[in-house]
C-alpha cells in the first residue's frame, strides 16, 4: 500500500508541476514572423469550404476570408462596392451585365484571375448536378437565379469572356436585385484548375442511391483570391488561415495567421476570451454583456441590426381576416415592454417589416402605438362582443436571434391580450419540425415568427413574405403583390427605394402581422484588436483586423 | 477460456442486429427531421420535400431499414447530413480524443479513489474517513456541467493555469500519426506539445472523473472493509506474514473485484457520453458529434454512434469478466 501511495503522491506532485510550469496561455497571441496571430472562436465548424455549396454562417464566415466575387460590400454596411471587378454596366433591358476585372489577380494557387475564371465558375454552378441542387446546399443559388439548367425559371443564360478582362453576363428576364446579390459569398470564385483537379463537383452514388462528395476541393484545397490563404483544417479543432503575400490589393491589418476555433457553449467561448486562448468570438449570450462591457480588458460590438420578429396573422382564420381586430391587436400589445424586458437591451422596437438600415425603409409607415382602450373601442365600433377569441401559437425549446425566450414573449403578449379585449386559445409546439411546418401551411391563426436577412435588399425581407400568396399569411392583395412585383424588377436604384417605402406604407398599413423587435447581435474582442466592422449581414473581413501588442 | 472468449464474440451478433433496428426506428420517431433542421425558417414545404427524398427518407421504413443494412454489411455507415463526411471518418476521428479523455479520467479516479478507499477502510471511522465520505458526496453531487465551469473559471480565468479549452494550444504544431495527441508527442519527440497536451487534459479529467473517483472510493473502501473482516485474512496475519503482504496478496486482491466491476461499467459510461464535459471544454469527441448529431437529426451519424457505443460497452464488459479469472483463481470459464 505503501507503493501505491507514493505513486500517487508522485502523480499528483506532476500533475502540479504541469499546470505550475509555463502558464502562458494566458498572455495573449504570439506575434508570428510579420504579423500578429488571431484566435476566433466561432458556433460551429464550417461544412465546407467551398461557396456555392453551402448556407450555414460558420462556412459563409471562413470562405469570406479567402474568397472573392465581383463585386462586395462596403464594411459595416450593404452598399454594393468594386470587388474583383472594378466597374460595370447594365444594359437598358437590365438583362446583360458586363464588369471589366482588376488586372494581376491570381488565385492562391498562382492561376491567373480573368474573364474566362469567371464564366467557368458560373457554368459550374449553373450545371451542378441534380445532388448538389438540393435546398440545403444551394438555397442561395436558387433565390438569386431561380434555377439550374434545364429549368424554366432560371435566371442565368450565360457567360461570355468578350476579352482577358472583360466579362458580359445575360439573364433571361430583368432582375434589379442581382447586383446586390453578387455580393453574397455564394457567389465567390474558386480557381478552375483547384476546381478540377481536386474534383470539387465529384462523387460517387452509394448503396442508398446518396451522392456522397468525393473531391477533396472543398475540404483540403479551397482555393479562391482573397487576402487569406487556406493552411489547415483540423475538425472540431482548429481551421487556420494564413495571409495571402501576393493578394492584389491592400490589407490594412495586420493578422499574419488566422484561426478559427469552434467552441459550442457560449460561456465557453466567453472563458477562452478571458484565458487568451481566443482573441474574439461571434454570438455573445445576452446575458454575459455586462461582464464582457465591465470587463476593461474586453470590449463588446454591435451588429446592425438585419432581422425582425413579427407576430403574423393567419387571415384564413376567422376573425383575423377583418383589418378592425388586426388593428386591435396591434393596439393591445406593449411592445416597447417586452422588447425591453426580453432582449437584454439588444433590441428595439421594429414598425415594419424590414431593418431601417436597409433602404426602402419607410419612416412615415403607420403606427400602432400601445393603448388598449383604443383596442377596445375599434373592436366595439366594428361590432364585436368582447372579449374576440382567437388562437396564438408560440413555439418552445428554441432560441432564435430575433427571439431569444419565445416563451416569455408569448405568454406576455397573450397577458397582453387578455387584458384588453381578447379571450386567447395558446398552442405551442416544439420548433423542429411542428412549430415550422404549421406556421408555414397556415395551421395557426396568430403565431410568433421572425426572419434573419440573408443579403441587403428588400426583397429578401419584403419580397419573402408578401410578394406571393401564401398559407401562412392567408391573404390575396393585388395591390401589396403588384407593388412588389414591379419594385423587384426596377433597376433604377432611386426609384427602387421610393417603390420599396411606398410598398412598405401599404403593408402597415394592412396589417398582415405585426412587426415587434429588430435585435442587434453582439460579438466580444480583446481590448487589443482594432479594425473589425460588424456586417449586418455578417460579411467581416478579418483583413481589416489589427492586433495591438 | 479461448472458447469463453469466442463465444461471447459471437453473442455480440444478435446483440448488435437488435439494437440496430431498435436505434433505425427510435431515431425516426424523434420529432422533426433534418431537413427541417437543416432549413430553419427557410423551410417551405417544397424544400423539405426535397431534401427528404434526396436523403431516402420518403421511402417505407423498411426499405430504409434493408438498405441500411446492406451497407453496414459492407462497412458503410453512411453519410453524415450536417458535415456532409462518411459516418466512418467521423467516428474514426473523434474516437481518440473521448478514448485519451477517458484514460485521463480514469487515471485520476482510480489513481485517486483507490488509495483514498482503501485507507479510509484501514482507518474505519477516522478523520480521513469521514473527510472522504463528505467528498464522495459533494462529488457525485456536483453537477458535471457545473464542476467544469467552475474547474475552468478557477484554474483558467482566475489563476491563469490552464488552458480551459481544446486539446492543444494554438501556437503549438503537433504531427498526428495516430490523433492521441500524447501518444502522438512522445513519437514524434514533440516535447512542447507533451507538456501542452497534458496540460489540456488535466481540468477535463478531473471534471469527468469526480463522479467515477467518488463511486470507486466508496466501493473499493467497502469491499476492503468487508474483506478485512475475513477470516483468512485474520489467518494469514496470524501466520505472521508482513502486513504488507497481507494487504497486497489477500485483501487488495480480493477487495479489487467489486471495484474492477464498477470501474468497467464507469469505463463504458466514459467513453459513451462525456457530452456535457466535452462540450464545456470544446473537446472534439464523440460525445459533441452526437450531440450535434440529435440536434440536427443527422440519422447516419447516431446510427453509427449507437452501434459504435454498443460494441465498446460489450468489449468493455467482456475484458472485466475476463480478468475475474487473473484476479480471483476460482473463477474459471469453460
Amino acid at each position: 500500500m505503501r507503493g501505491y501511495l507514493k505513486w500517487s503522491a508522485v502523480f499528483l506532485a506532476a500533475a502540479l508541476t504541469l499546470a505550475a510550469c509555463g502558464g502562458d496561455d494566458g498572455g495573449g497571441p504570439e506575434q508570428a514572423e510579420g504579423g500578429a496571430t488571431l484566435a476566433f472562436g466561432t458556433s460551429a465548424d464550417p461544412v465546407v469550404l467551398d461557396g456555392a455549396l453551402v448556407s450555414d454562417g460558420e462556412s459563409l464566415r471562413a470562405i469570406d476570408q479567402m474568397f472573392e466575387g465581383l463585386v462586395t460590400l462596403a464594411p459595416g454596411g450593404t452598399e454594393v462596392v468594386a470587388g474583383l471587378a472594378s466597374d460595370w454596366e447594365i444594359s437598358e433591358d437590365a438583362m446583360t451585365y458586363t464588369f471589366t476585372l482588376e488586372e494581376g489577380v491570381t488565385f492562391h494557387d498562382g492561376e491567373p484571375f480573368n474573364a474566362e475564371a469567371v464564366c467557368f465558375n458560373f457554368d459550374r454552378w449553373f450545371n451542378f448536378p441534380k445532388p448538389f441542387q438540393g435546398a440545403d446546399a444551394s438555397y442561395y443559388y436558387q433565390t438569386v437565379f431561380g434555377g439550374f439548367a434545364g429549368s424554366e425559371d432560371a435566371l442565368y443564360e450565360s457567360c461570355e469572356a468578350t476579352e482577358e478582362h472583360t466579362v458580359t453576363l445575360n439573364l433571361t428576364r430583368p432582375s434589379a436585385s442581382f447586383l446586390a446579390a453578387l455580393a453574397l459569398t455564394n457567389f465567390t470564385f474558386g480557381s478552375p484548375a483547384a476546381l478540377e483537379e481536386f474534383g470539387a463537383d465529384e462523387g460517387r452514388i452509394n448503396a442508398d442511391s446518396l451522392f456522397v462528395p468525393t473531391g477533396t476541393y472543398g475540404t483540403e484545397h479551397p482555393t479562391g483570391t482573397g487576402p487569406f490563404m487556406f493552411s489547415e483544417w483540423r475538425r472540431g479543432d482548429r481551421l487556420v488561415m494564413e495571409r495571402n503575400p501576393d493578394y492584389w490589393g491592400e490589407i490594412p491589418g495586420n493578422i499574419q495567421t488566422l484561426i478559427f476555433r469552434p467552441i459550442a457553449e457560449g460561456a465557453a467561448r466567453l472563458q477562452a476570451l478571458q484565458t487568451g486562448e481566443i482573441q474574439g468570438y461571434d454570438l455573445v449570450d445576452p446575458q454575459d454583456y455586462q461582464t464582457i462591457e465591465g470587463d476593461e480588458n474586453l470590449q463588446l460590438l454591435e451588429r446592425p441590426a438585419f432581422n425582425v420578429g413579427y407576430v403574423g396573422f393567419n387571415q384564413a382564420v376567422e376573425p383575423l381576416d377583418d383589418l378592425a381586430v388586426r388593428q386591435a391587436i396591434a393596439h393591445a400589445i406593449n411592445r416597447q415592454e417586452i422588447v425591453d424586458a426580453f432582449y437584454a437591451g439588444q433590441g428595439v422596437v421594429a414598425k415594419e417589416f424590414m431593418p431601417p438600415e436597409l433602404f426602402g425603409y419607410a419612416d412615415d409607415v403607420t403606427e400602432y402605438e400601445y393603448d388598449p382602450e383604443k383596442a377596445k373601442q375599434i373592436l366595439e365600433d366594428a361590432g364585436y362582443t368582447l372579449p374576440v377569441k382567437i388562437d396564438f401559437a408560440f413555439p418552445t425549446d428554441v432560441e432564435r436571434p430575433y427571439m431569444p425566450d419565445p416563451q416569455a414573449n408569448g405568454e406576455a403578449m397573450v397577458a397582453d391580450l387578455e387584458d384588453c379585449c381578447f379571450d386567447i386559445e395558446v398552442r405551442t409546439d416544439t420548433w423542429s419540425p411542428d412549430y415550422l411546418a404549421k406556421a408555414d401551411t397556415g395551421k395557426y391563426g396568430i403565431r410568433l415568427l421572425g426572419w434573419t436577412g440573408d443579403f441587403g435588399d428588400p426583397d429578401n425581407f419584403i419580397g419573402t413574405f408578401f410578394q406571393t400568396p401564401q398559407k401562412a399569411w392567408g391573404f390575396e392583395n393585388d395591390e401589396i403583390f403588384g407593388c412588389l412585383n414591379d419594385a423587384e424588377v426596377e433597376t433604377d436604384i432611386e426609384a427602387r427605394t421610393s417603390m420599396y417605402e411606398e410598398c412598405n406604407r401599404l403593408i402597415m398599413d394592412f396589417l398582415p402581422g405585426l412587426p415587434y423587435v429588430h435585435t442587434k447581435p453582439a460579438l466580444a474582442f480583446a481590448a487589443n484588436v482594432t479594425g473589425y466592422e460588424p456586417s449586418p449581414v455578417s460579411l467581416e473581413p478579418f483583413s481589416l483586423v489589427t492586433v495591438d501588442e | 477460456m479461448i472458447g469463453y472468449v469466442v463465444r461471447r464474440l459471437l453473442l455480440m451478433v444478435p446483440i448488435l442486429l437488435g439494437l440496430s433496428i431498435l436505434v433505425f426506428l427510435f431515431v425516426r420517431a424523434l420529432p422533426g427531421g433534418p431537413a427541417i433542421a437543416l432549413l430553419g425558417e427557410r423551410a417551405t414545404e417544397e424544400s423539405v420535400e426535397q431534401i427528404e427524398e434526396q436523403l431516402g427518407l420518403d421511402q417505407p421504413v423498411h426499405v430504409q431499414y434493408g438498405r441500411y443494412l446492406g451497407n453496414l454489411l459492407s462497412g458503410d455507415l453512411g453519410t453524415s447530413v450536417s458535415t456532409r463526411q462518411p459516418v466512418t471518418s467521423e467516428l474514426a476521428r473523434r474516437f481518440p480524443a473521448t478514448f485519451e479523455l477517458t484514460i485521463a479520467a480514469l487515471i485520476f479516479a482510480i489513481g485517486l479513489g483507490i488509495p483514498l478507499g482503501y485507507i479510509a477502510a484501514k482507518r474505519y471511522q477516522g478523520v480521513l474517513d469521514n473527510v472522504s465520505l463528505v467528498m464522495s458526496l459533494i462529488g457525485v453531487s456536483i453537477p458535471v456541467f457545473f464542476l467544469a465551469l467552475l474547474l475552468k473559471y478557477i484554474f483558467g480565468v482566475q489563476l491563469g493555469w490552464l488552458p480551459t479549452i481544446g486539446r492543444l494550444g494554438i501556437t503549438v504544431s503537433l504531427e498526428h500519426p495516430t490523433n492521441f495527441y500524447v501518444l502522438d508527442s512522445v513519437l514524434t519527440a514533440n516535447w512542447e506539445a507533451l507538456t501542452d497536451s497534458l496540460k489540456h487534459l488535466v481540468l477535463p479529467a478531473i471534471a469527468l472523473g469526480t463522479i467515477p473517483l467518488a463511486i470507486v472510493a466508496r466501493i473499493t473502501r467497502a469491499a476492503t472493509l468487508d474483506v478485512l473482516s475475513e477470516d483468512y485474512v485474520r489467518t494469514a496475519r496470524a501466520k505472521g506474514l508482513d502486513p504488507l503482504v497481507v494487504d497486497r496478496r489477500h485483501v487488495l486482491r480480493n477487495a479489487m473485484l467489486p471495484v474492477v466491476t464498477v470501474v468497467g461499467l464507469q469505463t463504458g459510461l466514459l467513453l459513451t457520453g462525456a457530452v456535457l464535459t466535452e462540450t464545456v471544454f470544446a473537446w472534439p469527441g464523440l460525445g459533441t458529434l452526437i450531440l450535434n448529431a440529435i440536434r440536427f437529426r443527422d440519422y447516419a451519424v447516431l446510427q453509427g454512434g449507437v452501434l459504435v457505443f454498443a460494441v465498446i460497452f460489450v468489449l468493455v464488459n467482456l475484458i472485466v469478466d475476463i480478468s475475474y479469472a487473473f484476479l480471483n483463481p476460482r473463477i474459471r470459464y469453460r
